[in-house]
Protein backbone atom coordinates (compact mmCIF):
# COMPACT_ATOMS: atom_id res chain seq x y z
CA UNK A 1 0.00 0.00 0.00
CA UNK A 2 1.57 3.23 -1.08
CA UNK A 3 0.69 6.71 0.04
CA UNK A 4 -0.76 7.60 -3.35
CA UNK A 5 -3.78 5.30 -3.23
CA UNK A 6 -5.11 6.59 0.03
CA UNK A 7 -6.24 9.97 1.20
CA UNK A 8 -3.76 12.16 3.04
CA UNK A 9 -5.27 12.07 6.51
CA UNK A 10 -3.99 11.74 10.07
CA UNK A 11 -4.89 8.32 11.50
CA UNK A 12 -7.17 8.98 14.44
CA UNK A 13 -10.54 7.80 15.69
CA UNK A 14 -12.16 10.94 14.37
CA UNK A 15 -10.65 10.43 10.94
CA UNK A 16 -11.79 6.82 11.03
CA UNK A 17 -15.36 7.88 11.71
CA UNK A 18 -15.11 10.43 8.93
CA UNK A 19 -13.85 7.80 6.51
CA UNK A 20 -16.58 5.39 7.51
CA UNK A 21 -19.19 8.03 6.80
CA UNK A 22 -17.56 8.86 3.51
CA UNK A 23 -17.45 5.22 2.52
CA UNK A 24 -21.11 4.87 3.30
CA UNK A 25 -21.86 8.01 1.27
CA UNK A 26 -19.84 6.73 -1.66
CA UNK A 27 -21.63 3.39 -1.58
CA UNK A 28 -25.04 5.04 -1.45
CA UNK A 29 -24.07 7.39 -4.27
CA UNK A 30 -22.82 4.47 -6.30
CA UNK A 31 -26.03 2.51 -5.96
CA UNK A 32 -28.13 5.58 -6.75
CA UNK A 33 -26.09 6.42 -9.82
CA UNK A 34 -26.28 2.84 -10.94
CA UNK A 35 -30.04 2.97 -10.67
CA UNK A 36 -30.10 6.21 -12.64
CA UNK A 37 -27.88 4.71 -15.32
CA UNK A 38 -30.17 1.70 -15.54
CA UNK A 39 -33.27 3.87 -15.86
CA UNK A 40 -31.62 5.96 -18.57
CA UNK A 41 -30.40 2.89 -20.37
CA UNK A 42 -33.91 1.45 -20.37
CA UNK A 43 -35.35 4.65 -21.82
CA UNK A 44 -32.50 4.82 -24.28
CA UNK A 45 -33.17 1.38 -25.68
CA UNK A 46 -36.85 2.13 -25.92
CA UNK A 47 -36.11 5.30 -27.88
CA UNK A 48 -33.65 3.53 -30.11
CA UNK A 49 -36.24 0.92 -31.01
CA UNK A 50 -38.76 3.63 -31.75
CA UNK A 51 -36.28 5.60 -33.87
CA UNK A 52 -35.56 2.64 -36.08
CA UNK A 53 -39.26 1.90 -36.40
CA UNK A 54 -40.06 5.52 -37.26
CA UNK A 55 -37.19 5.80 -39.72
CA UNK A 56 -38.49 2.86 -41.71
CA UNK A 57 -41.98 4.28 -41.53
CA UNK A 58 -40.62 7.62 -42.69
CA UNK A 59 -39.19 6.01 -45.83
CA UNK A 60 -42.64 4.81 -46.78
CA UNK A 61 -44.41 8.05 -45.93
CA UNK A 62 -41.90 10.08 -47.90
CA UNK A 63 -42.26 7.76 -50.85
CA UNK A 64 -46.00 8.20 -50.80
CA UNK A 65 -45.63 11.97 -50.47
CA UNK A 66 -43.21 12.16 -53.38
CA UNK A 67 -45.55 10.05 -55.44
CA UNK A 68 -48.48 12.31 -54.72
CA UNK A 69 -46.34 15.28 -55.71
CA UNK A 70 -45.70 13.66 -59.06
CA UNK A 71 -49.43 13.00 -59.36
CA UNK A 72 -50.27 16.62 -58.60
CA UNK A 73 -47.69 17.81 -61.08
CA UNK A 74 -49.19 15.59 -63.71
CA UNK A 75 -52.67 17.03 -63.23
CA UNK A 76 -51.82 20.64 -62.41
CA UNK A 77 -48.73 21.21 -64.45
CA UNK A 78 -45.53 22.55 -62.98
CA UNK A 79 -46.24 24.72 -59.96
CA UNK A 80 -42.83 24.55 -58.29
CA UNK A 81 -41.89 28.16 -58.84
CA UNK A 82 -45.31 29.42 -57.77
CA UNK A 83 -44.95 27.59 -54.47
CA UNK A 84 -41.35 28.60 -53.91
CA UNK A 85 -42.10 32.25 -54.50
CA UNK A 86 -45.31 32.43 -52.54
CA UNK A 87 -43.84 31.66 -49.14
CA UNK A 88 -44.77 34.11 -46.41
CA UNK A 89 -45.57 32.68 -42.99
CA UNK A 90 -45.14 29.20 -41.65
CA UNK A 91 -48.35 27.34 -41.07
CA UNK A 92 -46.87 24.52 -39.04
CA UNK A 93 -44.78 25.51 -36.09
CA UNK A 94 -43.09 23.62 -33.33
CA UNK A 95 -43.61 23.87 -29.61
CA UNK A 96 -41.00 22.48 -27.28
CA UNK A 97 -41.99 20.67 -24.13
CA UNK A 98 -39.72 19.17 -21.54
CA UNK A 99 -39.83 15.58 -20.46
CA UNK A 100 -37.98 14.44 -17.37
CA UNK A 101 -36.24 11.09 -17.11
CA UNK A 102 -34.26 10.51 -13.92
CA UNK A 103 -33.34 14.16 -13.68
CA UNK A 104 -32.50 14.57 -17.36
CA UNK A 105 -34.65 16.98 -19.32
CA UNK A 106 -35.45 15.76 -22.77
CA UNK A 107 -36.99 18.14 -25.28
CA UNK A 108 -40.19 16.92 -26.89
CA UNK A 109 -41.29 18.65 -30.05
CA UNK A 110 -44.88 19.14 -30.86
CA UNK A 111 -46.17 20.66 -34.05
CA UNK A 112 -49.25 22.81 -34.21
CA UNK A 113 -51.17 24.70 -36.87
CA UNK A 114 -50.70 28.41 -36.77
CA UNK A 115 -52.42 30.70 -39.24
CA UNK A 116 -54.00 29.84 -42.53
CA UNK A 117 -52.77 27.95 -45.51
CA UNK A 118 -50.77 30.31 -47.74
CA UNK A 119 -51.01 27.96 -50.67
CA UNK A 120 -54.76 27.93 -50.58
CA UNK A 121 -55.09 28.88 -54.20
CA UNK A 122 -52.55 26.47 -55.63
CA UNK A 123 -54.29 24.13 -58.02
CA UNK A 124 -57.37 26.26 -58.13
CA UNK A 125 -57.81 25.95 -61.87
CA UNK A 126 -57.25 22.21 -62.08
CA UNK A 127 -55.93 19.35 -60.06
CA UNK A 128 -57.23 20.73 -56.78
CA UNK A 129 -57.93 17.32 -55.36
CA UNK A 130 -54.45 16.07 -56.16
CA UNK A 131 -52.92 19.17 -54.59
CA UNK A 132 -54.95 18.85 -51.40
CA UNK A 133 -54.01 15.19 -51.18
CA UNK A 134 -50.41 16.20 -51.66
CA UNK A 135 -50.70 18.78 -48.89
CA UNK A 136 -52.19 16.23 -46.55
CA UNK A 137 -49.50 13.72 -47.32
CA UNK A 138 -46.76 16.22 -46.66
CA UNK A 139 -48.41 17.38 -43.47
CA UNK A 140 -48.43 13.79 -42.29
CA UNK A 141 -44.79 13.54 -43.23
CA UNK A 142 -44.01 16.67 -41.24
CA UNK A 143 -45.82 15.29 -38.20
CA UNK A 144 -43.87 12.07 -38.41
CA UNK A 145 -40.62 13.92 -38.89
CA UNK A 146 -41.29 16.14 -35.88
CA UNK A 147 -41.88 13.03 -33.82
CA UNK A 148 -38.71 11.54 -35.17
CA UNK A 149 -36.82 14.74 -34.40
CA UNK A 150 -37.85 14.65 -30.76
CA UNK A 151 -36.84 11.00 -30.55
CA UNK A 152 -33.53 11.79 -32.15
CA UNK A 153 -32.88 14.73 -29.84
CA UNK A 154 -33.71 12.58 -26.84
CA UNK A 155 -31.38 9.96 -28.23
CA UNK A 156 -28.46 12.37 -28.50
CA UNK A 157 -29.11 13.87 -25.07
CA UNK A 158 -29.51 10.49 -23.39
CA UNK A 159 -26.41 9.16 -25.08
CA UNK A 160 -24.41 12.01 -23.61
CA UNK A 161 -25.93 11.68 -20.15
CA UNK A 162 -25.50 7.90 -20.06
CA UNK A 163 -21.85 8.29 -20.88
CA UNK A 164 -21.36 10.80 -18.08
CA UNK A 165 -23.30 8.67 -15.59
CA UNK A 166 -21.38 5.54 -16.47
CA UNK A 167 -18.14 7.41 -16.08
CA UNK A 168 -19.22 8.54 -12.63
CA UNK A 169 -20.34 5.05 -11.61
CA UNK A 170 -17.03 3.61 -12.71
CA UNK A 171 -15.05 6.35 -11.01
CA UNK A 172 -16.82 5.72 -7.70
CA UNK A 173 -16.55 1.97 -8.04
CA UNK A 174 -12.93 1.75 -9.11
CA UNK A 175 -11.27 4.86 -7.71
CA UNK A 176 -13.12 6.48 -4.84
CA UNK A 177 -14.32 3.42 -2.92
CA UNK A 178 -10.96 1.58 -3.07
CA UNK A 179 -9.22 4.75 -1.99
CA UNK A 180 -11.47 5.21 1.02
CA UNK A 181 -11.15 1.53 1.89
CA UNK A 182 -7.37 1.73 1.69
CA UNK A 183 -7.44 4.79 3.93
CA UNK A 184 -9.65 2.96 6.41
CA UNK A 185 -7.28 0.00 6.40
CA UNK A 186 -4.38 2.32 6.98
CA UNK A 187 -6.13 4.09 9.84
CA UNK A 188 -7.06 0.78 11.47
CA UNK A 189 -3.54 -0.57 11.22
CA UNK A 190 -2.07 2.64 12.59
CA UNK A 191 -4.57 2.65 15.46
CA UNK A 192 -3.77 -0.98 16.23
CA UNK A 193 -0.13 -0.14 16.35
CA UNK A 194 -0.76 2.76 18.71
CA UNK A 195 -2.83 0.46 20.89
CA UNK A 196 -0.09 -2.15 21.01
CA UNK A 197 2.41 0.51 21.93
CA UNK A 198 0.13 1.76 24.66
CA UNK A 199 -0.37 -1.76 25.99
CA UNK A 200 3.34 -2.39 26.03
CA UNK A 201 3.91 0.91 27.82
CA UNK A 202 1.35 0.04 30.48
CA UNK A 203 2.91 -3.37 30.98
CA UNK A 204 6.29 -1.76 31.35
CA UNK A 205 4.96 0.68 33.95
CA UNK A 206 3.37 -2.19 35.83
CA UNK A 207 6.62 -4.06 35.82
CA UNK A 208 8.49 -1.05 37.12
CA UNK A 209 5.93 -0.52 39.83
CA UNK A 210 6.17 -4.16 40.83
CA UNK A 211 9.92 -3.86 41.14
CA UNK A 212 9.63 -0.71 43.23
CA UNK A 213 7.03 -2.30 45.45
CA UNK A 214 9.16 -5.39 45.91
CA UNK A 215 12.08 -3.23 46.88
CA UNK A 216 10.02 -1.26 49.40
CA UNK A 217 8.65 -4.46 50.86
CA UNK A 218 12.06 -5.87 51.18
CA UNK A 219 13.33 -2.81 53.04
CA UNK A 220 10.32 -2.93 55.31
CA UNK A 221 10.85 -6.59 56.01
CA UNK A 222 14.46 -5.95 56.84
CA UNK A 223 13.53 -3.17 59.25
CA UNK A 224 10.93 -5.41 60.83
CA UNK A 225 13.45 -8.09 61.32
CA UNK A 226 15.64 -5.64 63.15
CA UNK A 227 12.71 -4.76 65.46
CA UNK A 228 12.40 -1.13 64.55
CA UNK A 229 8.93 -1.24 63.25
CA UNK A 230 7.54 -3.47 65.96
CA UNK A 231 5.65 -0.73 67.88
CA UNK A 232 4.13 0.70 64.81
CA UNK A 233 2.72 -2.60 63.81
CA UNK A 234 1.42 -3.23 67.34
CA UNK A 235 -0.07 0.23 67.67
CA UNK A 236 -2.17 -0.11 64.62
CA UNK A 237 -3.31 -3.61 65.50
CA UNK A 238 -6.37 -2.65 67.48
CA UNK A 239 -7.89 0.78 67.84
CA UNK A 240 -9.79 -0.08 71.07
CA UNK A 241 -6.72 -1.14 72.93
CA UNK A 242 -5.06 2.04 72.01
CA UNK A 243 -5.06 4.35 74.96
CA UNK A 244 -5.02 8.02 74.47
CA UNK A 245 -3.39 10.15 77.08
CA UNK A 246 -5.79 12.06 79.29
CA UNK A 247 -6.43 15.47 78.13
CA UNK A 248 -6.03 18.13 80.76
CA UNK A 249 -7.33 21.63 80.39
CA UNK B 1 -35.78 30.02 -22.74
CA UNK B 2 -38.36 27.32 -22.09
CA UNK B 3 -41.01 29.93 -21.52
CA UNK B 4 -39.91 31.85 -24.55
CA UNK B 5 -40.12 28.87 -26.86
CA UNK B 6 -43.46 27.93 -25.38
CA UNK B 7 -44.89 31.23 -26.49
CA UNK B 8 -43.19 31.55 -29.83
CA UNK B 9 -43.39 28.54 -32.11
CA UNK B 10 -40.20 27.40 -33.73
CA UNK B 11 -39.70 26.63 -37.38
CA UNK B 12 -38.77 23.62 -39.41
CA UNK B 13 -36.24 24.33 -42.13
CA UNK B 14 -35.62 22.32 -45.25
CA UNK B 15 -32.51 21.83 -47.34
CA UNK B 16 -33.08 19.65 -50.34
CA UNK B 17 -33.92 19.30 -53.97
CA UNK B 18 -36.71 21.28 -55.54
CA UNK B 19 -39.39 18.64 -55.20
CA UNK B 20 -38.71 18.01 -51.54
CA UNK B 21 -38.81 21.72 -50.80
CA UNK B 22 -42.00 22.25 -52.75
CA UNK B 23 -43.63 19.34 -50.97
CA UNK B 24 -42.79 20.58 -47.52
CA UNK B 25 -43.70 24.14 -48.40
CA UNK B 26 -47.11 22.91 -49.44
CA UNK B 27 -47.20 21.08 -46.14
CA UNK B 28 -46.87 24.54 -44.62
CA UNK B 29 -43.42 24.78 -43.07
CA UNK B 30 -42.05 27.63 -45.17
CA UNK B 31 -41.48 31.10 -43.80
CA UNK B 32 -39.65 34.18 -44.95
CA UNK B 33 -38.58 36.42 -42.11
CA UNK B 34 -38.37 40.19 -41.98
CA UNK B 35 -34.92 40.23 -43.56
CA UNK B 36 -36.26 38.22 -46.49
CA UNK B 37 -34.33 35.13 -45.42
CA UNK B 38 -36.24 31.98 -46.26
CA UNK B 39 -36.04 28.94 -43.99
CA UNK B 40 -35.55 26.57 -46.89
CA UNK B 41 -32.91 26.05 -49.52
CA UNK B 42 -33.28 24.48 -52.90
CA UNK B 43 -30.26 22.48 -53.93
CA UNK B 44 -29.84 21.55 -57.56
CA UNK B 45 -26.90 20.13 -59.40
CA UNK B 46 -25.41 23.59 -59.96
CA UNK B 47 -25.34 24.55 -56.29
CA UNK B 48 -21.82 24.85 -54.94
CA UNK B 49 -20.84 22.80 -51.89
CA UNK B 50 -19.69 25.92 -50.04
CA UNK B 51 -23.10 27.46 -50.62
CA UNK B 52 -24.87 24.49 -49.01
CA UNK B 53 -22.40 24.53 -46.16
CA UNK B 54 -22.91 28.24 -45.49
CA UNK B 55 -26.67 27.87 -45.61
CA UNK B 56 -26.58 24.89 -43.27
CA UNK B 57 -24.39 26.77 -40.81
CA UNK B 58 -26.68 29.78 -41.00
CA UNK B 59 -29.65 27.58 -40.16
CA UNK B 60 -27.74 26.12 -37.22
CA UNK B 61 -27.11 29.59 -35.87
CA UNK B 62 -30.67 30.84 -36.20
CA UNK B 63 -32.44 30.41 -32.90
CA UNK B 64 -35.93 30.27 -34.36
CA UNK B 65 -35.19 26.97 -36.09
CA UNK B 66 -35.59 23.78 -34.09
CA UNK B 67 -35.54 21.09 -36.75
CA UNK B 68 -33.50 20.99 -39.94
CA UNK B 69 -34.67 18.56 -42.57
CA UNK B 70 -31.97 17.71 -45.06
CA UNK B 71 -31.99 15.34 -47.99
CA UNK B 72 -29.70 12.45 -47.41
CA UNK B 73 -27.80 12.96 -50.65
CA UNK B 74 -27.25 16.62 -49.71
CA UNK B 75 -26.19 15.61 -46.20
CA UNK B 76 -23.73 13.25 -47.81
CA UNK B 77 -22.09 16.18 -49.62
CA UNK B 78 -21.58 18.17 -46.42
CA UNK B 79 -21.19 15.13 -44.16
CA UNK B 80 -18.31 16.63 -42.17
CA UNK B 81 -20.43 19.64 -41.17
CA UNK B 82 -23.43 17.47 -40.28
CA UNK B 83 -21.29 15.14 -38.20
CA UNK B 84 -19.56 17.96 -36.37
CA UNK B 85 -22.90 19.23 -35.08
CA UNK B 86 -23.59 17.25 -31.95
CA UNK B 87 -25.71 19.42 -29.71
CA UNK B 88 -29.34 18.34 -29.40
CA UNK B 89 -30.82 21.57 -30.75
CA UNK B 90 -31.53 22.13 -33.57
CA UNK B 91 -32.22 18.54 -34.48
CA UNK B 92 -31.00 17.45 -37.88
CA UNK B 93 -33.09 14.90 -39.70
CA UNK B 94 -31.92 13.18 -42.80
CA UNK B 95 -34.79 12.42 -45.12
CA UNK B 96 -34.86 10.43 -48.32
CA UNK B 97 -35.24 12.39 -51.53
CA UNK B 98 -37.27 11.42 -54.54
CA UNK B 99 -34.44 9.91 -56.49
CA UNK B 100 -32.28 8.68 -53.64
CA UNK B 101 -33.78 5.94 -51.49
CA UNK B 102 -33.11 6.06 -47.79
CA UNK B 103 -29.95 4.35 -46.65
CA UNK B 104 -29.88 3.91 -42.88
CA UNK B 105 -26.18 3.05 -42.84
CA UNK B 106 -25.33 6.63 -43.88
CA UNK B 107 -27.40 8.36 -41.23
CA UNK B 108 -25.11 9.98 -38.66
CA UNK B 109 -27.46 9.19 -35.76
CA UNK B 110 -28.00 5.60 -36.75
CA UNK B 111 -24.31 5.15 -37.26
CA UNK B 112 -23.80 6.26 -33.70
CA UNK B 113 -26.50 3.88 -32.59
CA UNK B 114 -24.91 1.05 -34.47
CA UNK B 115 -21.79 1.43 -32.38
CA UNK B 116 -23.80 0.42 -29.34
CA UNK B 117 -26.43 -1.98 -30.60
CA UNK B 118 -27.18 -3.84 -33.71
CA UNK B 119 -30.22 -2.14 -35.29
CA UNK B 120 -31.21 -5.37 -37.04
CA UNK B 121 -31.75 -6.96 -33.63
CA UNK B 122 -34.26 -4.33 -32.69
CA UNK B 123 -36.32 -4.48 -35.84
Amino acid sequence: MSASDRLPIFPSRGAQMLMKIRLKGAQTGHSLLKKKADALQMRFRMILGKIIETKTLMGEVMKEAAFSLAEAKFTTGDFNQVVLQNVTKAQIKIRTKKDNVAGVTLPVFECYQDGTDTHELTGLSRGGQAVSKLKKNYQNAVKLLVELASLQTSFVTLDEVIKITNRRVNAIEHVIIPKIEATLQYIISELDEVEREEFYRLKKIQDKKKIFRAKAEKIKAELKAKGLLEEEAQASANILEERDEDILF
Amino acid sequence: MALHSAIKGKLISVIGDEDTCVGFLLGGVGEINKNRHPNFMVVDKNTAVSEIEDCFKRFLKRDDIDIILINQNVAEIIRHVVDSHNSPLPAILEIPSKDHPYDSSKDSILRRAKGMFNPEDLM
